[in-house]
C-alpha cells in the first residue's frame, strides 16, 4: 500500500489527533457565558493566536470556517458584496484561471447571478500567473475592481505563485487581493501580514488537521459580507457553533505544520525529486508538468503526462496494487474531466486527460515510491493498449 | 453496475464466484443543464450513487467510465438515423452490441479484466450458447443475441437461473438498498419516456400525408413520418373512418416521400421477415426453430434459412406488424432454456 494522494488530503498529525480527542471529550459552547462555555472559549481564542502567530496575521485576523471552500467563498462572495455595495459600486472580478473549483466556481456563479464581470488571467506553461497580466487588467479596469483572487500554489501541478508581486500589484490600486493558501501551508514558508494579501485561505486537513474547519485570515480594514447569517461567532462575518475540538487540533496542526516546515519540505522535496527519477527511468515518456523542482515549486508535488494514457485507466490500475493517487480534478459524478488547470497552460484535451497527480506528506517514506515504481510500468502498458481504442 | 438490482446482485454472485470483481458505471448522458462545460451526469446522479453504494457493500472497488461521446454516437444518433429512415430501431440492442460488449469490453480486456458481467436475465451454458432466462417474463436474451461468439466468450450473465424475485429476494439478503428499487423500462437517454417528442426535438416537424394503402387516397396528415411505428393504431387523427368502418393500422412509413401508409389489420400479417447482418452460431443453410420479432414479443415457429449474409424467415403462422430496424432473434427451443441460434435485423416482411 502506498498512499501517494497528500493534496487530497494528509493523515492527521498524532499531536492534533490527542487534542481533538482530549478536548472532545469535554463539552462547552464557546459562546455560552457559563464556566464550561468559558473554558472552551479560551480554547479557541489560543487556537486563534497560534495560529496567528504561526501564519504572521493578529488574531482578530483569523475567521474559523468550515474549511477551504468555505474560506475560499467568504473571500470571493463576501468581499465582492461588500465592494459593490461601496461607493464605487465596483462589481469586476480578477481571477486566475488555475484557481480551485471552490474559489473558480464561485467567480463564475458571481458572473453568472451577481452581475460581476470576469477576467481570469493567463499562466505560463508552467501553471505560472502572468504578472504582466494583471498589471494590464488594473491599468486597463482598476477602478471597478473588487477584488484580485489568485491561489499560493497550485493544487495539481503545484507550481507555486509569484503572491508577493500580485499582491503588491492589487494594494497600488487599493483592490482586496485573496489567495487560497491551502495547498501552500506548511510546505513553503506562508506569512500573511508580508504577503501583502487582504485575504487568505488555510484548511486543517490539508496540513496534519482534521477535515471540516479551516480559516479565512481576513485583514481587519477589509469588509466582507457573510454568508452564513446567524449568531455571528466569528466578528459578525461568519455564523456557527464554533467546532472546539476542530478548532483546537487545527491550531496545534497549523503550528507544527509551521514549525516543522523547513526541514518537512528538503525532506519531501529529496523524496519527490527521487520520485520525479525514478518514473522518468521507469517510463521515460513521462513529462512532469507544473515549474521544475524547486523553490517554485510545492515540495510534495509531482505531476506526470502519461502520453497515450488515460489517467483514469492508470488510477484505476494503481489502486488495484494498492496505489492510491489521483487524475487531479475530481468530479461530484467520478467522471473525470479534462482538467482546466493543464488546458490553461497549453495542453490539449489528450494531454490533460493522460496525467496523473502524485503527492507525498509527512508520512511518505522511499518504500511507498518503491511500491509505485513496482506498479506503474505495467499499468501504463496496460493504459496505453486500453488508450489505442 | 447501472444501479439496479440487477447488476449489483450480478457483482455480488461473480465475487462470491472466486473472480476478482471491479464495479464500473457508465457515464453515458450528457448533460447540458450542469455548469461545467462538458460536464456528465450518469443516466442520472442518483443512479451513479446507487451503484456506488452497492459496490460499497458488496466489497469491490468502483468507477464511473465515461463513455457518454461513444453512447452518443452509437446508440442515439443511431437511434434517431434509424426512425429518420422509416425504421424502429432497438436501442438496447445497439447498447450491448457497441457498448456494453465492444467499448466497454474492449477497455476492460485491455486494462487486464478478463470478461465483463452484467445483470441481463439469461443464461450462458457451459458450451457457450446463449440461452433464456429462467424468468420467461424478465428474459432478455433478445437483446444480447446480437453478440458474436467472441463477445459472449468474455461475457458472464449470473443472474439467467433466477427469477426477478429471487434477485429482489437476495439483494435484500444481501443489504442492497437497491432491493425494491423499481425496473427501468423507459429509453435511457428519453428520460420524460416521450420517443415522439424526442424525435421531433431532433429531427424537427416534417408534416407529410398519410394515405391509404388500397386507394392512394390522402387521408390526412402528420408531423414527421419518424414518429410512426408498423402496426401503430393509435394517434393517427385521421378524420373520416374506413369505408368499412374497420380500424386502420400504420402499414410502412416511406421516409423517401415522407409517407405513412395506413390500411386494414389483416394487411398487416406477414409470413416471411427478411433480415440482414445476422449474427449466426452455425454454418449457413435452413433450419427449424422458433423466432421472436420484438423485445418482450411472442415466439413464433419458423423455418430459417441464413446465407450470404442474409437471413430469411418462413413463419408457420402469420404475425402481425413487423417492423423494420427491430431484431429477428431465432431459438432452438429446449427445455434446460431455449438456445440462441442467431439474430439479424430486420429489412422487410412479406405477406
Amino acid at each position: 500500500m502506498a498512499y501517494l494522494d497528500h493534496a487530497a488530503t494528509t493523515p492527521m498529525l498524532p499531536e492534533a489527533l490527542d487534542a481533538y480527542l482530549a478536548t472532545a471529550r469535554v463539552a462547552g459552547n464557546a459562546s455560552s457565558l457559563h464556566a464550561d462555555g468559558r473554558r472552551a472559549r479560551r480554547l479557541v481564542e489560543e487556537a486563534r493566536e497560534r495560529i496567528g502567530a504561526a501564519l504572521g496575521a493578529r488574531p482578530s485576523e483569523v475567521i474559523f470556517t468550515g474549511g477551504g471552500t468555505e474560506s475560499d467563498n467568504l473571500a470571493v462572495k463576501g468581499v465582492f458584496w461588500a465592494r459593490r455595495a461601496g461607493p464605487a459600486g465596483r462589481r469586476r472580478v480578477v481571477a486566475s484561471s488555475v484557481e480551485h473549483h471552490a474559489v473558480m466556481d464561485g467567480v463564475v456563479w458571481l458572473g453568472e447571478h451577481e452581475g460581476a464581470e470576469l477576467t481570469w488571467l493567463p499562466v505560463d506553461r508552467t501553471g505560472r500567473v502572468e504578472v504582466e497580466a494583471l498589471r494590464a487588467e488594473l491599468s486597463a479596469h482598476g477602478d471597478d475592481v473588487a477584488l484580485v483572487t489568485t491561489m499560493w500554489a497550485n493544487n495539481e501541478v503545484g507550481t507555486v505563485q509569484p503572491v508577493a508581486e500580485l499582491a503588491a500589484l492589487a494594494a497600488e490600486h487599493g483592490v482586496p487581493y485573496h489567495t487560497d493558501a491551502v495547498q501552500a501551508v506548511g510546505q513553503v514558508p506562508v506569512d500573511f501580514a508580508g504577503s501583502g494579501a487582504a485575504a487568505l485561505t488555510v484548511t486543517g486537513h490539508k496540513l496534519g488537521g482534521p477535515v471540516g474547519v479551516g480559516a479565512l485570515l481576513l485583514s481587519r480594514d477589509v469588509a466582507a459580507t457573510p454568508l452564513l447569517h446567524g449568531g455571528g461567532q466569528e466578528r459578525d462575518v461568519r455564523s456557527g457553533t464554533l467546532d472546539v475540538p476542530g478548532i483546537v487540533a487545527f491550531g496545534v496542526a497549523v503550528e507544527a505544520a509551521v514549525k516543522t516546515q523547513q526541514e518537512h519540505a528538503s525532506r519531501l522535496a529529496a523524496l519527490r525529486d527521487e520520485l520525479v527519477a525514478r518514473v522518468q527511468a521507469a517510463v521515460p515518456e513521462a513529462v512532469l508538468n507544473g515549474a521544475p523542482p524547486g523553490a517554485g515549486r510545492l515540495p510534495g508535488n509531482a505531476h506526470f503526462g502519461f502520453p497515450g494514457c488515460e489517467g483514469d485507466a492508470l488510477l484505476l490500475l494503481l489502486d488495484a496494487q494498492g496505489i492510491a493517487c489521483s487524475t487531479g480534478s475530481a468530479c461530484s459524478a467520478g467522471v473525470a474531466q479534462p482538467s482546466h488547470v493543464l488546458l490553461a497552460m497549453g495542453a490539449d484535451e489528450a494531454e490533460a486527460r493522460s496525467s496523473l497527480r502524485l503527492t507525498l506528506g509527512h508520512t511518505s517514506t522511499s518504500a511507498d515510491i518503491d511500491a509505485l515504481i513496482a506498479a506503474l510500468p505495467g499499468a501504463v502498458g496496460r493504459a496505453r493498449r486500453a488508450g489505442k481504442r | 453496475m447501472s444501479g439496479g438490482v440487477d447488476s449489483a446482485v450480478a457483482a455480488a454472485r461473480a465475487v462470491d464466484a472466486g473472480h476478482d470483481v471491479t464495479g464500473v458505471h457508465l457515464a453515458l448522458a450528457r448533460n447540458p443543464q450542469t455548469y461545467r462545460t462538458g460536464a456528465r451526469g450518469c443516466c442520472t446522479l442518483e443512479d451513479s450513487r446507487d451503484a456506488r453504494r452497492a459496490a460499497d457493500v458488496i466489497g469491490i472497488p468502483f468507477y464511473v467510465w465515461d463513455m457518454a461521446d461513444r453512447f452518443h454516437h452509437d446508440v442515439v444518433e443511431d437511434f434517431v438515423a434509424e426512425y429518420a429512415a422509416g425504421r424502429t430501431p432497438n436501442p438496447c440492442v445497439r447498447c450491448n452490441e457497441k457498448i456494453k460488449f465492444a467499448a466497454l469490453l474492449d477497455r476492460a480486456l485491455a486494462l487486464g479484466f478478463d470478461a465483463v458481467v452484467t445483470g441481463h436475465h439469461a443464461r450462458l451454458d457451459e458450451a457457450g450458447r446463449l440461452r433464456r432466462s429462467v424468468d420467461p417474463a424478465k428474459d432478455q436474451s433478445y437483446v444480447l443475441a446480437v453478440l458474436t461468439a467472441q463477445q459472449l466468450a468474455h461475457a458472464l450473465f449470473p443472474l439467467g437461473d433466477s427469477t426477478k424475485a429471487q434477485v429482489r429476494a437476495e439483494a435484500a439478503r444481501r443489504g442492497l438498498a437497491v432491493a425494491d428499487k423499481p425496473d427501468s423500462h423507459d429509453i435511457c437517454f428519453i428520460a420524460d419516456g416521450d420517443t415522439r417528442g424526442f424525435l421531433r426535438q431532433r429531427l424537427g416537424a416534417a408534416p407529410g400525408d398519410i394515405v391509404d394503402a388500397t386507394t392512394g387516397a390522402v387521408l390526412g396528415q402528420h408531423d414527421g413520418a419518424y414518429a410512426y411505428t408498423v402496426g401503430q393504431r393509435r394517434g393517427l387523427r385521421l378524420e373520416h373512418p374506413a369505408p368499412d368502418g374497420a380500424r386502420r393500422y400504420v402499414l410502412s412509413i416511406t421516409p423517401v416521400n415522407n409517407t405513412v401508409t395506413v390500411g386494414p389489420g389483416d394487411a398487416l400479417d406477414m409470413s416471411t421477415v427478411y433480415g440482414d447482418r445476422p449474427v449466426w452460431t452455425r454454418a449457413d443453410g435452413t433450419v427449424r426453430g422458433e423466432v421472436q420479432l420484438r423485445a418482450h414479443g411472442e415466439a413464433t415457429p419458423a423455418t430459417v434459412d441464413v446465407s450470404s449474409g442474409q437471413l430469411r424467415a418462413e413463419l408457420d403462422q402469420p404475425v402481425r406488424g413487423v417492423a423494420a430496424g427491430q431484431a429477428i432473434v431465432v431459438y432452438q427451443p429446449d427445455p434446460g432454456g431455449d438456445i440462441v441460434l442467431g439474430s439479424a435485423t430486420i429489412t422487410r416482411a412479406a405477406a
